[in-house]
């Protein structure tokens, strides 16, 4: 039994302490907002934070998070940045599938929280870890920029 | 894989393009269902129900992918019902081929970029139809004149006597009248809805980690499986040995089927990790040594050949050459989807029932490929689509349904199968390799000769058997016999050469992909040997096109054609009418010295008639800019030892938000019916990025993905 700190409540997980938190998330809690995508770090789609920093969670084993807190897009509209992140995102209609956007937004609201005002190269190191097959990358970018400077 | 139905009699795509812009009136109207009274719902046809409570369900033949045509075709329906937008709940249509085919297809299929097309008559009617019945029980209910009442935002108005009644109030009486035959349907000028850029229905739920995708099925008791499929295309499984994969904490059994294996566990974890400790032998067979370089020397070989004549315009002599001929061949690669959610599907099949949790593009055949699978009746397969996370043409096939059925016959309870990226990379039905012919006669520096060979797989003989007829894919000749040129000798032939191994499918595109990137180039190659401009170049040939000619001035002027760039930068265009749309894409692009290509910007100015959704239409373009950038500089698939080489996203890339231009879309205003839009970016960006290299470095590339060997001066072009 391990014991994780999640969107601020305490989730005790029957699993072996080498699984990845995704599945962890997905399979055993059912909080199926965290995507899978690759596996192996390469898409974001899995993008979840801890302590506030954005990890991927297809890669972070839940033995070896101990008692850091797990954030979740279930529950990033509490924070400031998360917030204002969905916002943009809803005011500038950056979605089109939608799948890889959990991730999107938990990275674009680590960099607001980290980068209150980034410029194009933070997002760009901030983002290029993401992977939108559908495209919707001008229009992240944009709402990354109106997220930051929103009250 | 599938039959077609005798009700799969549909159009096919290119007859459905070439009908352009009077596509509406052709589509007949779809079945009304009686109208029923009970339970206080008003349900006038198969798109609507209004429950006495007033709220509205409007139900979604097209399925939702990204696309927005959940949003498009609710704004159509409530745009002729004037139902209040803000107040409808959407439901996705059951498998009822009947009540829901494609009108397009004949077929319960999204695809094609015909969503819209398909269905604007058909669903303007269905919404006036309820329209006229609500207001029908409104007048007899205060005894006046129907044409004296009008409707707004759910409400039927009497402005004589300043009464009003909301449609929830009419349901049952309305429920009991007959529906008229013909509709009035609204002037253009008089939509409220139509033409503006409403925000979509389903973006809400896809920003909080709510919107449910197959692959986040969770049906009670539900176990997860991975699955490995033989590497070879066709290859079958040897032996299994599976005594350490038994041994993984979570693995509750193994499945072992004649051509795959598949872990079943608690989670994906337990299953993926029993995956990896099994140790198969596969039975390869007959396609063991299947090489990419087999695959090229096979379609190169049969484009030499001569092929069924798809169009024919004119004096053959002239279209073998009398004046100056010029002759360029192109080619395009085997690409995967790699929709972000990779391929799942959760089946729990019973003794005498089979429910399905998928996202599917074509629902009836996943229902069916399931009955087929089971022996179950039709009736007794239930699938729950959902919202599908990237479709791209791979969710239009089912073997990931047969899949997963066939599974699930060896698994007790629910079971849901996860494919890993690199099953996915590696068993996806790939878009297929082209190779095309071109040759042209010059006389006076204008093409009076055009011949175009298209070489590659039919995809409809597979996919839609009745649209394959004498010996033409309409698909791969989509785009090629309707040039938008005006050239009086031309000639268009199709020689159909299925590649070896590996099973090839519709994408982002298909048809209009390959025909538009040879004839892009080509024609830009042909300007630049005759020393003009590539847009004045066009214009002479575009006389009788005036659509296509604006968006080409359009975009032309927006990207500053013809200004001043600094050295390795160059400008590109495309010109196409593909999927009913007039499209015209400039492309900006540096090279740099190590060959390594950056898109600056593109500009697109897009005529496709009537808009639904400005913003949609906008982001498509964006969207499927992108995705054809994505397949210019980087897509390919290869095969050796009978295998796709690629793997995941670091060897099958993606286009990251780094590398992404800016992008400007223009829309030109238009009362034309409306066009295809989702697929026509990802055409227009290939060519306008080689034609722009061309502009930049004077090296022509002729096939994809540009080779920044030969850019960089290491490898001749």
């Amino acid at each position: 039994m391990i014991a994780l700190r999640i969107n601020g409540e305490t989730k005790n997980v029957e699993a072996p302490g080498d699984m990845p938190l995704l599945w962890a998330l997905r399979d055993l809690l059912g909080l199926t907002g965290t995507k899978f995508g690759c596996g192996v770090a390469l898409c974001g789609a899995c993008t979840v934070h801890l302590d506030g920093e954005p990890v991927r969670s297809c890669q972070l084993r839940i033995g070896e998070i101990g008692g850091r807190a797990i954030t979740t897009i279930e529950t990033i509209g509490a924070t400031s940045a998360g917030a204002k992140v969905q916002k943009a995102w809803l005011d500038l209609e950056v979605v089109q599938c939608g799948y890889c956007q959990s991730g999107q937004i938990m990275s674009a609201a680590a960099l607001i929280a980290a980068t209150p005002d980034p410029d194009d190269s933070d997002i760009n190191a901030a983002m290029s870890g993401n992977i939108c097959r559908c495209g919707t990358y001008v229009r992240i970018r944009e709402a990354i920029k109106l997220a930051a400077k929103s009250a | 894989m599938l039959e077609a139905t005798p009700t799969e009699s549909g159009l096919g795509r290119r007859a459905f393009l070439k009908i352009g812009a009077a596509a509406g009136a052709l589509l007949i109207g779809f079945p009304l269902r009686p109208a029923k009274a009970e339970a206080g719902i008003f349900a006038p046809d198969a798109f609507i129900r209004i429950a006495s409570s007033g709220d509205i369900t409007l139900i979604m033949p097209q399925v939702e992918m990204g696309q927005g045509i959940y949003t498009a075709i609710s704004m159509i329906l409530a745009e002729e019902l004037d139902a209040a937008f803000d107040r409808i709940a959407l439901e996705a249509a059951p498998p009822n081929t009947k009540l829901y085919a494609n009108p397009v297809f004949g077929i319960q299929a999204t695809g094609g970029s015909t969503s819209v097309r398909a269905w604007w008559t058909s669903l303007r009617k269905a919404g006036a139809g309820a329209r006229a019945l609500l207001i029908a029980a409104a007048a007899q209910t205060w005894g006046v004149e129907p044409r004296t009442c009008r409707t707004a935002n759910s409400e039927v108005l009497h402005d004589p006597s300043g009464r009003r009644l909301a449609y929830g109030e009419l349901v049952g009486k309305a429920a009991s009248m007959t529906p008229p035959k013909n509709p009035p349907l609204k002037a253009v000028a008089d939509f409220q809805l139509i033409g503006k850029p409403l925000k979509r229905l389903d973006t809400p739920e896809k920003v909080n980690g709510k919107a449910k995708f197959g692959i986040d099925a969770l049906p009670p008791g539900v176990k997860f499986a991975a699955l490995a499929q033989c590497p070879v295309f066709g290859g079958k499984v040897g032996r299994v040995d599976d005594g350490a994969a038994k041994a993984v904490p979570g693995v509750r059994q193994i499945v072992v089927l004649d051509d795959l294996v598949a872990v079943v566990g608690d989670h994906m974890w337990a299953a993926t990790q029993g995956l990896a400790a099994l140790d198969i032998v596969w039975d390869e067979g007959a396609n063991a040594s299947v090489s990419s370089a087999q695959v090229w020397a096979q379609i190169r070989a049969a484009s030499a050949k001569d092929g069924a004549v798809a169009k024919s315009i004119g004096d053959p002599a002239k279209i073998a050459g009398s004046g100056e001929l010029i002759e360029a061949a192109y080619e395009l690669p085997f690409l995967a989807h790699a929709p972000m959610e990779p391929l799942n599907c959760t089946v729990h099949l019973t003794p005498d029932a089979c429910e399905i949790w998928v996202g599917s593009q074509i629902l009836a055949r996943a229902q069916a490929i399931a009955a087929k699978v089971t022996g179950l009746p039709l009736d007794k397969v239930v699938v729950h689509n959902h919202l599908i996370g990237g479709g791209f043409g791979r969710r239009l096939e089912v073997d990931y349904v047969e899949t997963a059925v066939r599974i699930a016959q060896k698994v007790e309870g629910p079971v849901k199968v996860v494919w890993s990226r690199e099953e996915d990379i590696q068993h996806d039905i790939y878009r297929p390799v082209y190779h095309d012919r071109m040759s042209a006669t010059l006389a006076d520096g204008k093409i009076v000769g055009w011949k175009h060979r298209v070489t590659g797989s039919s995809i409809m003989a597979r996919w839609l058997p009745p649209a394959f007829k004498d010996g033409i894919d309409p698909d791969a000749v989509d785009g090629a016999v309707d040039i938008p040129y005006e050239i009086a000798n031309l000639r268009v032939e199709y020689v159909r050469e299925e590649p070896p191994a590996a099973p090839t499918g519709f994408w982002r595109g298909v048809g209009p992909n390959n025909n538009v990137f040879a004839i892009e180039s080509f024609i830009d190659e042909i300007a630049h040997k005759t020393g003009k401009d590539p847009i004045a170049f066009r214009r002479d040939m575009l006389v009788k096109s005036p659509r296509l000619s604006a968006a080409i001035e359009l975009a032309a002027s927006k990207a500053g054609w013809g200004g001043a760039l600094p050295a390795r930068v160059g400008r590109g265009l495309c010109a196409q009418v593909s999927f009913a749309s007039f499209v015209a894409t400039v492309a900006e692009v540096e090279v740099d010295n190590d060959g390594e290509v950056i898109v600056r910007r593109v500009v697109s100015a897009v005529d496709t008639g009537i808009v639904v959704n400005p913003d949609t239409v906008i982001a498509q373009l964006q969207g499927g800019l992108i995705f054809g950038i994505t397949a210019a500089l980087y897509g390919e698939i290869t095969l050796e030892n009978g295998r796709v080489q690629q793997n995941n996203f670091n060897d099958y890339r993606m286009l990251r938000i780094d590398q992404a231009p800016a992008i400007e879309v223009h829309l030109i205003k238009s009362g034309e019916a409306p066009g295809g839009i989702g697929e026509t970016g990802t055409t227009a960006a290939p060519p306008a990025v080689v034609n722009a290299i061309f502009a930049a470095t004077g090296v022509r590339l002729r096939r994809l993905p540009i080779d920044r060997d030969v850019l960089a001066g290491r490898k001749p072009a």
